[in-house]
C-alpha cells in the first residue's frame, strides 16, 4: 500500500485520541468570529429586501447617515462587481445593484458605533421597489419565462439543464424481466449550525485587509474578496476561524463578508457583523427541494439492466453551487449497485427563494432516496428480502462505472452483513406486529471532489511542517477545522510518521497568510487529501531526520525507526537519540528543517463535458437498518433504533469516526422526520419559519439508540487508507426509515420529510381500497435537451462523447 | 444578534408598590416576571414597553401553601420548576406539575414563571417573527398592521392560547387572585380567558396576578395530553384536559374536557363532557366524548403542523386521556 505504515503497528493512527482543540472548545477558550473584538470596532447590519421579487427604483440612505453614531451606508453601486462560488454562476452583488430576488437579499449595509445604532439606522434607509412576479415553485420555475430572475441560464427562469446517457437505454430496458418508475419529492431543509455566521474586518495602516470569518473556504473567500474590492490578492488575508457548525453552509463567500471588508476599508476602523438567525436563513445554501422519477430494469434476482433518472431541483434565487449540485443528483447512482446501462437528465429552477446549495451529501441524499426506495420496492415486487437483493448486486471493487467513476474498496457487503446480523433482520422483516417495523438502505460518497471549483492543475491541498531545534513540530494547512476533527487528523497522521504525542504538535490552519492553500472543508475532502498531503511531509521530513540520525548512530539508514519522542535503530532500540536531538542533528546538516507535502487527486477516467462531479480518489459506503414505531392512529413514527455500518478504510480516530457516524444519523432523523425550509407562497414567498423554535429540527429527545460498526478495508489512495466519515452515513437513514415505516404499518411515503399527517394520509387511503401510499403523482412535461451520449466502459467506451456519426448509426 | 430595545426596569419590594408603579407608568409599562415570553417578543418588537416592572422581588408570590384537603395556593411568581418538583403540588395536584413539565425545556423551566404561563402572549407564526419579516408580510392586526394573514376577511385575531397549564386550570376550577390600585379580584379561570388573540385576557393591564388556588381534588382524577412536534422545546399546538370525577357504582358524576392550543382561548367542550357524565366509562362513551372534542377542535393554519392533521389528532389525544382516566380507577 502507498500511504500506509509499511507493515509497522500503529501508534497513534486508529487510537481514539481526544481531538487537539477539545479543552479548549469545552472550556469556552476558544474564540469564534464573534469573540473577537478590536480596538475602534464598528458593527455592520444587512438592511434586507422584505419584497421577494422586485426592481430597485431608488435607494436613500441620507436619513440614516444623519443618524448620531452611523459611521457608514453603502449600497450596491459601491459594490459592483459580481462574484459567486463557481466560475460559470458569477451572479451575486454583495449588496443588490438594481434588482433584488428573495426576501432576504441585502440593499445596504451600515457600519455604526453599536449595534443599536446600526438596526436604527435600518429603518431610516428608504427604498422603492417596482414589484415583479414571483417563481416560487419547480412548475412555475420551468414554466414562466418572464420575468427572468436572472439574464442569464438555459432559458427562462431555467438556470442548467442536463442531460447525459451511458449506453443503449432501450436494450437495457428490453433485457429486464420487470420495470418501476416511481416519483419522489424531497423537501429542502437547511444546515442549522449552532454557530451564526459571523465576520470582522479589518483594513489596516499598510492597506491590506484582514477577514476574520466563519467560513469553510478560506481559500474562495480570499479569491472573491480580491475580485469583488478589486484588490491584489497578496493584500487580502482570510482567516477562517474556528466554526461553529458549517455542514456546507459557511462554504460560499456570503455578501456579510464582502460587506464589513468594503466598510472596513471606507471607515479605516475594523467593522464586525453577527448574523441574527433569521440572516442565517436567509444565507442558506442548503439542501434543494428536489421531485425526482426513476425508472429501473431489473432482472428476477433484483440485479439491474438500466436505470433512468430524473431531477427537478429548486435552486433558489442564485446560483451557488447549485450546477454542481444538478450534477450530483444524477452522479453517485451506479457507485453501490452494478448498474450498466444509465441515464440522467436534470433541470435547476431560479426561484425567489433564499439559494440553495451545498448541505452535508450534497445533492445526493435526494437521488440516495428515491433509489432505496424504489430499491425497496422492487424487492417487495420481486419477493426478494431487500437486504439480500443488495447484497447480490453490488458495484464490482476498482471497477469503472457506466458513467465513469472508477472505483477503489468497498466494504458495503461486510456493513450489510453488520447490521443484518446485529438488527436481527431474520426475524424481524416481515415478522413484526403491525405498528413496528424494520427497513434497510444503502448509500455511498466521495472522499473529495476530483476536481477543484475553478479549473488549475496545482494541488488541492498542500501542508508544510517546520521543525524547530526544540524537538517542535509545526503543521500548517490552508484546511478549516469545522468541528469534524480536520486539525487533529493533521496532528494524528505527523505524530504518526514522527513517533510523538499528537499533543506536541502544533497545528496551523485557515490563515491565507500563513498556511499553503487548501481548497476547503467541503465534498469530504479533507481527511484524505490533506492527510496524504501531510504524510508526504511528514514523510520528507522524517527522511531528512532519519539520514542525520543514521549518521550519528553509524546505523544503516533502514534500521532508524521512530517511536516514543525517540528515534533509534530497531536492532538496537537502547541506541538512539530524543525527537528533538534528532532535528538538532538534522538541523546541523541540512540547516532549517521544514518540508511541504501536497495532493492531487489522481485523474477521472470520464473525459466528456459533465464528467468533471462525481469523480473521487475513493468512495466510502454506508449502510443502515432503522427500526420504527408508527402510531397508525396518529401517524407519528418514532424511529427506536439504528444499526448503522460504515466502510471507513482506515478509522485515523475511531472515536471521531463514531462521532461523525452518529451525527450523521441525528442530521438524517431530522431530514425524514421534520426538517422542512418552507415558504409561503401566497404571502410573498415568505420564509415560513426562520427560528429555531418553529424550523423543527430533532433535539436530543428525539435520538435514538444508535449501534455503529467501522469496516476498515484500507483504500489505497486513502491516507492509511482511510476514507471519509463526514457525510456518508447521513445518506441511509432516510430511506431505511421510510422502508421501515413500509414494514411497520404497510403504506409508502415517498416524501421526506414523512411527517405524521403525510403517513396518516396514506393509511386513509389504503382504508378507503386506494393505493396506500404519499407522494406526488409525476413530474412536469419537459424539452430535455439531446443527450450527450457516452458509451459504458465495459461496452468499449473510452469516456469520450461518442462522435455523432456513430451515434446515428447505432440509432 | 437580535438585541433588546431599550427600557426602563424596575424592582418594587412589595404588592403595594409594585402595582403603585404600575399605575403611575400607565400603559406604556408591562409586569415581568422569568421574562421568557416577553423578552422574547421585545426582542421582536411585537411587545415593546417604555418600563418592564418585575414581580421577581415580592416575597408573596413565591410561596406554596396549602395541602390536599384544603387546596393549595400558588404565588404567581413560582418557577415552572418548583411546580413540577414540589412534593405538596406532586401529591395533591399532580397533574399540574406533570403538565408543567412538559413546558418547553428544563432551562426555560428554571427562568418562567406559573404566572407568567398563565399570563402568556396568545401565539401564531405570523406573528411570532421578527420585525423584518413581519414587514415582509406588512405586518397583521395583531401588531402593527391591517389584516389577518390567517383569515384574511376576519375581524379578529386567532392567534393560539399556547400555555400548557391554562388547559388544565380551567379543567381543575383554579381561581387566579389579581390585585391592583383598585383593589382585588378573583376570577375562575374559565372566565379569565377571552377568544380573541388582541384582547386574549378578561383583565386589565393594571392587575397584577400574585396567586393562583388549586380547589382540592377530593376524589377527581385529571390528565394532561399534549400535542408537539419535538420531547422538548415546543409549543403545544394541541392540549387535551381532562378531569372526571366518577361516583361509587361507577358512573362519571362530573367531567370537564379542556382544549388548548387550537384557538384564541381554551375551548371547554361541554358535548363532550355531556357525552360522559351520567354514564359509566366504555369504549362508546370514550369514542362520544373523543369526537365531541373533534368536532369542537377547529385549529388554524397558524401554528406547526398542517391544521387539518391537528384537528384529527384531538380525537386520538382525548381518547387517550379518557382511556388513561378510566384505567386509573
Ligand atoms: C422556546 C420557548 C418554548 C416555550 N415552550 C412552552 C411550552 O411548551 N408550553 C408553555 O406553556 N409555554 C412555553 N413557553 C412559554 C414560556 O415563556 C412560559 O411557559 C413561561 O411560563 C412564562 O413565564 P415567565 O415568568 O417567563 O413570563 P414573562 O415573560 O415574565 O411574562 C409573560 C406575560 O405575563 C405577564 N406577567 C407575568 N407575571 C405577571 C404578574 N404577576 N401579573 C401580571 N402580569 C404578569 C407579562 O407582562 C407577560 O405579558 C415557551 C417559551 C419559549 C421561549
Ligand atoms: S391570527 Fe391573524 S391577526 Fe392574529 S397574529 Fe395571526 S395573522 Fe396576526
Amino acid at each position: 500500500m502507498k500511504n500506509g505504515n509499511n507493515g509497522k503497528p500503529l501508534k497513534v493512527v486508529g487510537k481514539p485520541f481526544r481531538k487537539v482543540d477539545a479543552r479548549a472548545k469545552c472550556t469556552g477558550q476558544t474564540r469564534f468570529a464573534d469573540d473577537i473584538t478590536l480596538p475602534r470596532m464598528l458593527y455592520a447590519k444587512l438592511l434586507r429586501s422584505h419584497v421577494p421579487h422586485a426592481l430597485i427604483k431608488s435607494i436613500d440612505v441620507s436619513k440614516a447617515l444623519a443618524l448620531p453614531g452611523v459611521v457608514a451606508v453603502i449600497t450596491g453601486k459601491d459594490l459592483p462587481i459580481a462574484y459567486g462560488i463557481l466560475p460559470v454562476s458569477q451572479d451575486e452583488h454583495a449588496l443588490c445593484i438594481d434588482k433584488v430576488r428573495f426576501i432576504g437579499d441585502p440593499v445596504a449595509a451600515i457600519a455604526a458605533i453599536d449595534e443599536d445604532t446600526a438596526f436604527a439606522a435600518m429603518d431610516l434607509i428608504a427604498v422603492e421597489y417596482q414589484r415583479l412576479k414571483t417563481i416560487s415553485t419547480i412548475e412555475e420555475g420551468l414554466h414562466i419565462e418572464e420575468p427572468r430572475i436572472h439574464e442569464y441560464g438555459d432559458s427562462g427562469n431555467v438556470h442548467k439543464k442536463v442531460s447525459l446517457e451511458f449506453g443503449d437505454m432501450d436494450e437495457g430496458f428490453a433485457a429486464a424481466d420487470h420495470i418501476r418508475e416511481d416519483f419522489f419529492f424531497y423537501e429542502g431543509n437547511t444546515h442549522l449550525p449552532i454557530e451564526q455566521h459571523a465576520a470582522l474586518a479589518h483594513y489596516d495602516a499598510d492597506e491590506k485587509l484582514t477577514l476574520w470569518s466563519s467560513t469553510q473556504t478560506p481559500h474562495y473567500v480570499h479569491r472573491a474578496l480580491a475580485k469583488v474590492l478589486e484588490l491584489a490578492p497578496t493584500h487580502v488575508r482570510i482567516i477562517a476561524t474556528p466554526n461553529g457548525g458549517g455542514f456546507g453552509g459557511k462554504s460560499d463567500p456570503f455578501n456579510h463578508e464582502v460587506a464589513v471588508a468594503k466598510l472596513a476599508m471606507i471607515t479605516g476602523r475594523p467593522v464586525k457583523i453577527t448574523l441574527t438567525r433569521e440572516e442565517v436563513f436567509y444565507c442558506h445554501r442548503g439542501r434543494h427541494p428536489v421531485l425526482m422519477s426513476i425508472k429501473t430494469g431489473v432482472k428476477k434476482d433484483g440485479a439491474i439492466t438500466a436505470m433512468h433518472f430524473r431531477s427537478f431541483l429548486d435552486g433558489g434565487a442564485y446560483g451557488s453551487y447549485g450546477v454542481a449540485s444538478t450534477f450530483y443528483t444524477g452522479a453517485l447512482q451506479t457507485v453501490t449497485y452494478t448498474v450498466p446501462r444509465y441515464k440522467f437528465e436534470g433541470a435547476r429552477l431560479f426561484t425567489n427563494k433564499p439559494p440553495c446549495g451545498p448541505k452535508r451529501g450534497h445533492g445526493t441524499p435526494q437521488p440516495r432516496f428515491a433509489l432505496e426506495v424504489q430499491i425497496d420496492k422492487i424487492a417487495d415486487d420481486l419477493g426478494l428480502d431487500p437486504a439480500k437483493m443488495r447484497r447480490n448486486n453490488l458495484a464490482a471493487a476498482h471497477s469503472v462505472t457506466a458513467n465513469y467513476l472508477r472505483l477503489g474498496t468497498i466494504g458495503l457487503g461486510e456493513c450489510i452483513d453488520k447490521i443484518v446480523a446485529a438488527s436481527d433482520w431474520q426475524n424481524k422483516f416481515k415478522k413484526l406486529p403491525y405498528g413496528k417495523g424494520i427497513g434497510i438502505a444503502c448509500s455511498s460518497y466521495l472522499c473529495g471532489a476530483g476536481l477543484p471549483i475553478y479549473w488549475n492543475s496545482m494541488p488541492h491541498s498542500g501542508v508544510q511542517l517546520r521543525l524547530d531545534r526544540q524537538g517542535g513540530v509545526c503543521v500548517m494547512c490552508g484546511s478549516t477545522d469545522i468541528g469534524q476533527g480536520s486539525d487533529s487528523v493533521l496532528a494524528y497522521i505527523v505524530a504518526e510518521v514522527l513517533g510523538i504525542d499528537p499533543f506536541d504538535i502544533r497545528v496551523i490552519t485557515a490563515d491565507t497568510d500563513l498556511t499553503p492553500v487548501d481548497l476547503g472543508s467541503y465534498s469530504s475532502r479533507v481527511t484524505l487529501m490533506t492527510g496524504n498531503a501531510a504524510l508526504q511531509a511528514a514523510e520528507r521530513a522524517r527522511e531528512l531526520l532519519t539520514v542525520a540520525v543514521a549518521e550519528k548512530l553509524q546505523a544503516p539508514i533502514e534500521n532508524i525507526s521512530f517511536a516514543e519522542r525517540r528515534v533509534f535503530d530497531v536492532e538496537n532500540p537502547e541506541v538512539g537519540v530524543t525527537f528533538a536531538e534528532a532535528v538538532v542533528l538534522a538541523e546541523s546538516k541540512f540547516g532549517t528543517i521544514g518540508t511541504v507535502g501536497s495532493y492531487s487527486p489522481p485523474r477521472s477516467p470520464g473525459k466528456f463535458k459533465g464528467a468533471g462531479v462525481g469523480p473521487s480518489p475513493a468512495y466510502s459506503y454506508s449502510a443502515a437498518i432503522a427500526e420504527v414505531d408508527v402510531d397508525a392512529d396518529t401517524g407519528i413514527t418514532t424511529v427506536e433504533r439504528i444499526w448503522i455500518g460504515h466502510d471507513i478504510g482506515r478509522s485515523i480516530n475511531p472515536a471521531l469516526v463514531m462521532g461523525q457516524v452518529e451525527g450523521g444519523v441525528y442530521m438524517g432523523l431530522g431530514e425524514v422526520l421534520m426538517e422542512e425550509m418552507v415558504y409561503r407562497g401566497n404571502r410573498n414567498v415568505v420564509h415560513k419559519f426562520p427560528s429555531m423554535l418553529e424550523y423543527k429540527s430533532p433535539t436530543t429527545m428525539e435520538m435514538c439508540e444508535v449501534k455503529t460498526f467501522l469496516i476498515e478495508d484500507p483504500d489505497p489512495n486513502g491516507p492509511f487508507g482511510a476514507k471519509e466519515v463526514g457525510q456518508g452515513p447521513l445518506l441511509p437513514v432516510m430511506p431505511a426509515v421510510v422502508n421501515a415505516i413500509y414494514d411497520a404499518v404497510g403504506v409508502r411515503v415517498d416524501e421526506v420529510p414523512a411527517t405524521p399527517e403525510k403517513v396518516l394520509a396514506a393509511l386513509r387511503a389504503k382504508a378507503q381500497g386506494k393505493e396506500g401510499r404519499y407522494g406526488p403523482q409525476g413530474v412536469p412535461a419537459t424539452n430535455w435537451p439531446e443527450p450527450l451520449k457516452v458509451l459504458p466502459p465495459a461496452e468499449g467506451g473510452d469516456g469520450r462523447e461518442m462522435p455523432r456519426e456513430a451515434v446515428h448509426l447505432r440509432d | 444578534m437580535m438585541r433588546l430595545p431599550k427600557f426602563t426596569y424596575r424592582v418594587p419590594k412589595t404588592i403595594a408598590d409594585a402595582v403603585q408603579m404600575k399605575a403611575d407608568c400607565g400603559d406604556e409599562s408591562m409586569f415581568v416576571a422569568g421574562g421568557t415570553d416577553l423578552y422574547p417578543n421585545m426582542k421582536r418588537r411585537q411587545q415593546t414597553p417604555q418600563t418592564v416592572i418585575s414581580v421577581m422581588r415580592l416575597a408573596e408570590l413565591h410561596s406554596i401553601s396549602g395541602d390536599a384537603e384544603k387546596g393549595i395556593t400558588i404565588g404567581a411568581s413560582v418557577l415552572l420548576t418548583e411546580v413540577c418538583d414540589n412534593p405538596t403540588i406532586h401529591h395533591s395536584h399532580k397533574v399540574v406539575a406533570e403538565a408543567a413539565h412538559t413546558i418547553s425545556t428544563p432551562l426555560l423551566r428554571n427562568m418562567g414563571t406559573i404566572g407568567g404561563n398563565l399570563l402568556l402572549d396568545t401565539r401564531c407564526n405570523y406573528y411570532d417573527q421578527n420585525y423584518e419579516w413581519r414587514k415582509g408580510i406588512n405586518f397583521c392586526l395583531k401588531k402593527d398592521g391591517e389584516v389577518c394573514w390567517v383569515a384574511p376577511g376576519s375581524a379578529k385575531c386567532w392567534a393560539v392560547q399556547s400555555s400548557d397549564l391554562v388547559p388544565v386550570m380551567v379543567a381543575l376550577g383554579a381561581q387566579l387572585k389579581f390585585v391592583s390600585t383598585q383593589g382585588e379580584r378573583v376570577v375562575e379561570a374559565a372566565e379569565l380567558y377571552n377568544d380573541d388573540g388582541i384582547n386574549y385576557l378578561h383583565k386589565s393591564p393594571d392587575e397584577m396576578l400574585t396567586e393562583i388556588y388549586l380547589p382540592p381534588m377530593k376524589g377527581k382524577r385529571a390528565v394532561y395530553k399534549k400535542l408537539r412536534r419535538r420531547g422538548a422545546f415546543d409549543f403545544p399546538v394541541l392540549g387535551v384536559a381532562a378531569m372526571v370525577e366518577v361516583a361509587s357504582d361507577g358512573t362519571i358524576a362530573t367531567a370537564r374536557i379542556v382544549l388548548g392550543g387550537v384557538a384564541p382561548a381554551p375551548i371547554e367542550v361541554t358535548d363532550a363532557e355531556a357525552a360522559l357524565v351520567g354514564q359509566a366509562f366504555s369504549q362508546a362513551t370514550i369514542e362520544a366524548a373523543a369526537e365531541a372534542c373533534y368536532i369542537k377542535a377547529r385549529p388554524l393554519d397558524n401554528t406547526d403542523f398542517v391544521m387539518g392533521w391537528r384537528k384529527q389528532m384531538a380525537r386520538p389525544f382525548a381518547r387517550r386521556a379518557l382511556v388513561e382516566l378510566q384505567s386509573a380507577l
